[in-house]
């Protein structure tokens, strides 16, 4: 499949693979992944390093999250006033945001602008000032966020559903915290968890658009090279998860809300295991394809019960969720989750059907044009070729891998991680609802 | 955009067509005058209901297998309804658009109505409302749209009353279908990676056989000039209080549009005109400092949209926990008549240009978006609005955006929602 091009387009575009992505390793370890999109007047750069909630204590969850926040507050070398001037004169972005693994990164340019999104990207990276003012300030605005969290039906269906279905695992906690402990977190802890935590093994940019990757990776290495961090810790290990013995339901009440969340499911599993295409497959059939698969069918077209059903999977570096979410009227959560259930079961335990197979691997194969047209699509598939190391031909090779996924392989997946016996069963919303399950 | 082929079949149907080699795709949007501007009251969400319904289905492509075929060639799909319009949209890899064109020129026609589908229809409208209904913006400026108008159809959000949904039956839907959705009252704008001259002749042999209909007649009744502030409360759940100020504002052709897009780029940061691309941080703007910097609230985005008739300009902010809205508020008002006493430097102004070209560029980069702003600027005035669009901010003088402070931002042409939550939201583990 090697050099497999858009062989429609006038400019044949080539699939992105090892002949067409500039891909620099610093000394230092920061791995730069660039691409050019000739018809573009702007650029966006994406990337992340390993700085994540995982490395949060209990007492000061949400400590990872409120560094990455506060990044961009102000540097050694600007305020927040000179960063932001500088940025929306432009019309350019950049912006940090904390997860669980790492704090990722994200900024768009006109092409011309990128050198003051480079230097400001290191800036705050390398030399973050934390001024106390804004410190107290963000505080409020996390704060509020969490508040805004608590009346959030899906949101609060998802906390309830980590703690469950990840209990004694990393991943059962929120990585934005909680208000008690956003509250006890200092500015000094914000400088002690930059100064041990942040540094460039594990960095990851890419840079897409109207740029020469050759003289970009150059002036990423001019931004960043001379950055160390000495004892940057290494990547947290993330054990695998127990599934749960039985069926576990849980109710939280959001009062006076019109709708109520829904959510079923697991823990899923890994990016880089040989499983994720075949269970992503099957995710595909199961709640995404067409109106959200067959639990948009079942749940919204022939019941009429939602505007949204359908299911997730989402692969990171460690076995992320496998879940079914649906909103719908709190008189009708337990017919909901009737349907929802007897459609894992059927998932479960029948291969799914050949024609099912064959149309939701025309559809992977069929979409990848489209999702690499963008300059923010060709840098997220960049981003992933090297987080989850699949490779630099990965996409040049996909549509076969994509073709030899089979229906045995995904009922064996299926059944290995959504077993119906052992599901978490959560939802958030008004009364009435009192769960029967 | 440069090079737009246009073309009007003998049918009326208006087609734009923008050629684009970068990428094997094409994307074609179907655009319809109809949206809830269109809707009287008692009937209103029919627009976004018949939407739904385009989806179910016609003989030759029945229900279950239209998202199907589609996905199966790889492309996607979608509808939106708003004030003004409604709007389909396929973007497929390039040799699979037949089956888009074919697609739609068959559901501007053909579709069934089925009273079961209207029926099953119904509940997941509701949902849909009701999962709205659960967030305190949406019913706060719900309120607002309602006590800002008091004539017009842009008083009713677009997905309709509650009491509407459950009472509108399948041929209140069927009707409104019939009068809206004929070629003379729609626009076609494909752009991507073909030949226009085979694209036309492509697109000629799918629709022209499509009769055209009488052009529906509009009953909108336009809005008096506000005469005073209007002022409302919302009392919900949750610790946060959120506050929305409306204004009228003028319609995207009127000659004060441009000056207010400025002054809204200045009073709350640049913010993109295409509904599906995201603005910039509003970090520089004027009420950003005036209230986020000064801890009075912990966010502040403004929001103008070009549509047909006047609608509104509005300001949404969340109140800092140890702030009150009265200081929110007061704050604006400064800011506002700061900006009605003394105009911008030309810096500012130059500045605003700039981030809307970067927004522009960013928003023309896809030929989905490309598509999307030749059908849009149609729905508003014609493709070449947005060709315009820059030339037209450039043009802009920093005594227009001053004269725009001082014609839409007066007190008397206001209405103040507040949303106060009872104080029992919880703060703690979940």
């Amino acid at each position: 499949m090697a050099n497999q091009s858009f062989a429609h387009a006038d400019t044949a575009v080539s699939l992105p693979g090892p002949a067409n992505i500039t891909r620099l390793e610093l000394a230092n370890g920061i791995v730069v992944l660039s691409r050019a999109n000739s018809a573009s007047a702007s650029v966006v750069l994406t990337g992340s390093l390993p700085a994540g909630s995982l490395y949060d204590s209990d007492e000061k969850l949400g400590l990872a999250g409120f560094t990455a926040s506060a990044l961009m507050r102000g540097t050694h070398r600007r305020s927040f006033s000179e960063i932001y001037d500088i940025l929306e004169t432009a019309g350019a972005s950049l912006g940090f945001s904390g997860g669980t693994h790492s704090v990722s990164f994200s900024g768009r340019a006109l092409a011309e602008d990128l050198d003051n999104l480079l230097i400001l990207l290191a800036e705050a990276l390398q030399e973050p000032a934390f001024p106390e003012e804004h410190v107290e300030r963000l505080r409020a605005q996390l704060l509020t966020s969490l508040a805004i969290r608590d009346q959030d039906t899906a949101d609060v269906a998802s906390l309830v559903f980590d703690q469950i279905v990840y209990r004694g695992h990393p991943y059962r906690r929120p990585e934005d915290g909680y208000a008690d402990t956003v509250r006890s977190i200092q500015r000094d802890d914000l400088i002690d968890f930059h100064h041990i935590t942040y540094g460039p093994r594990g960095m990851l940019i890419t840079i897409v658009g109207g740029i020469d990757p050759v003289l970009v990776t150059e002036k990423v290495r001019q931004v960043f090279e001379n950055w160390h961090t000495p004892g940057q810790p290494g990547n947290p290990e993330i054990p695998d998860v127990t599934p749960l013995d039985q069926v576990t339901t849980q109710v939280t009440q959001v009062p006076e809300k019109s709708q109520s969340d829904i959510l079923i499911g697991a823990a899923g599993l890994r990016r880089n295991s040989p499983d994720f295409l075949a269970a992503l497959l099957g995710n595909s059939i199961l709640g995404q394809f067409g109106t959200m698969g067959r639990i948009g069918d079942a749940v919204r077209e022939k019941a009429g019960l939602a505007y949204y059903a359908g299911s997730g999977l989402s692969g990171g570096l460690g076995p992320g969720p496998w879940q079914v979410s649906a909103g719908v009227n709190p008189e009708n959560v337990d017919r909901a989750i009737d349907l929802i259930i007897q459609e894992i079961r059927r998932f479960t335990s029948e291969p799914v059907n050949v024609e099912e197979l064959e149309e939701t691997q025309a559809n992977f194969i069929g979409r990848l044009p489209i999702s690499l047209e963008s300059n923010s699509g060709l840098a997220s598939a960049l981003y992933n070729l090297e987080r989850h190391q699949l490779g630099l031909d990965y996409y040049q090779q996909y549509a076969e891998l994509v073709r030899r996924v089979t229906r045995e392989h995904i009922l064996q997946v299926a059944h290995r991680y959504l077993d119906p016996e052992r599901l978490a069963v959560v939802v958030a919303g008004p009364a009435p609802y009192e769960g029967s399950q | 955009m440069q090079n737009i082929t246009r073309y009007t079949l003998p049918n009326g149907l208006l087609i734009l067509l923008k050629e684009n080699h970068n990428a094997p795709v094409i994307s074609q949007w179907v655009w319809y005058r109809v949206g809830s501007r269109d809707e009287q009251p008692g009937k209103t969400g029919l627009s976004h209901w018949v939407e739904h319904m385009q989806f179910k289905g016609t003989p030759r492509f029945p229900a279950s297998t239209l998202d199907k075929a589609v996905a199966r060639l790889g492309g996607y799909w979608n509808a939106y309804t708003h004030l003004d319009w409604t709007t389909y949209f396929e973007t497929m890899p390039a040799d699979k658009i037949e089956l888009a064109i074919q697609l739609e020129a068959d559901r501007m026609v053909n579709s069934t109505f089925d009273p079961a589908e209207v029926a099953s229809e119904r509940t997941v409208i509701i949902s849909e409302r009701q999962g709205s209904e659960n967030e305190p913006l949406f019913q706060l400026s719900e309120a607002v749209q309602a006590s800002a108008f008091s004539t017009h159809n842009y008083r009713h959000e677009v997905i309709g009353d509650l009491a509407d949904l459950q009472t509108l039956q399948r041929d209140d839907l069927f009707s409104h279908y019939r009068t809206y959705y004929i070629p003379n009252n729609a626009v076609l704008a494909v752009a991507g990676d073909f030949e226009a001259q085979s694209m036309l002749e492509q697109l000629r042999q799918a629709y022209e056989s499509i009769p055209s209909g009488q052009q529906p007649a509009r009953s909108i009744s336009p809005e008096p000039a506000q005469a005073g502030g209007r002022q409302l409360t919302i009392n919900g759940q949750g610790t946060t209080t959120y506050i929305e100020i409306a204004y009228h504002a003028p319609p995207a052709t009127h000659p004060d549009f441009f000056p207010l897009m400025v002054a809204d780029s200045l009073l709350s940061g640049a913010g993109s005109l295409n509904m599906f691309s995201a603005g910039l941080s509003n970090r520089t703007s004027r009420l950003y400092r005036a209230l986020v910097e000064r801890e009075l609230a912990v966010s502040i985005h403004g929001g103008l949209q070009a549509t047909i008739d006047p609608f509104l300009y509005s300001f949404t902010a969340i109140v800092h926990p140890e702030s009150t809205s009265q200081k929110v508020i007061a704050a604006i008002e400064t800011e506002i008549q700061h900006l009605m006493d003394t105009p911008p430097s030309q810096e500012e102004i130059k500045r605003a240009v700039k981030q809307a070209r970067a927004l522009f560029a960013y928003s023309s980069e896809s030929v989905t978006n490309q598509a999307y702003w030749l059908g849009f600027s149609e729905m508003i005035t014609s493709h070449g609005w947005v060709e315009n669009y820059l030339t037209q901010l450039e043009a802009v003088t920093t005594r227009d955006v001053q004269s725009a402070a001082q014609a839409y931002l007066q007190p008397q042409y206001r209405t103040l929602g507040l949303y106060i939550p009872a104080g029992n939201g919880s703060q703690g583990r979940a």
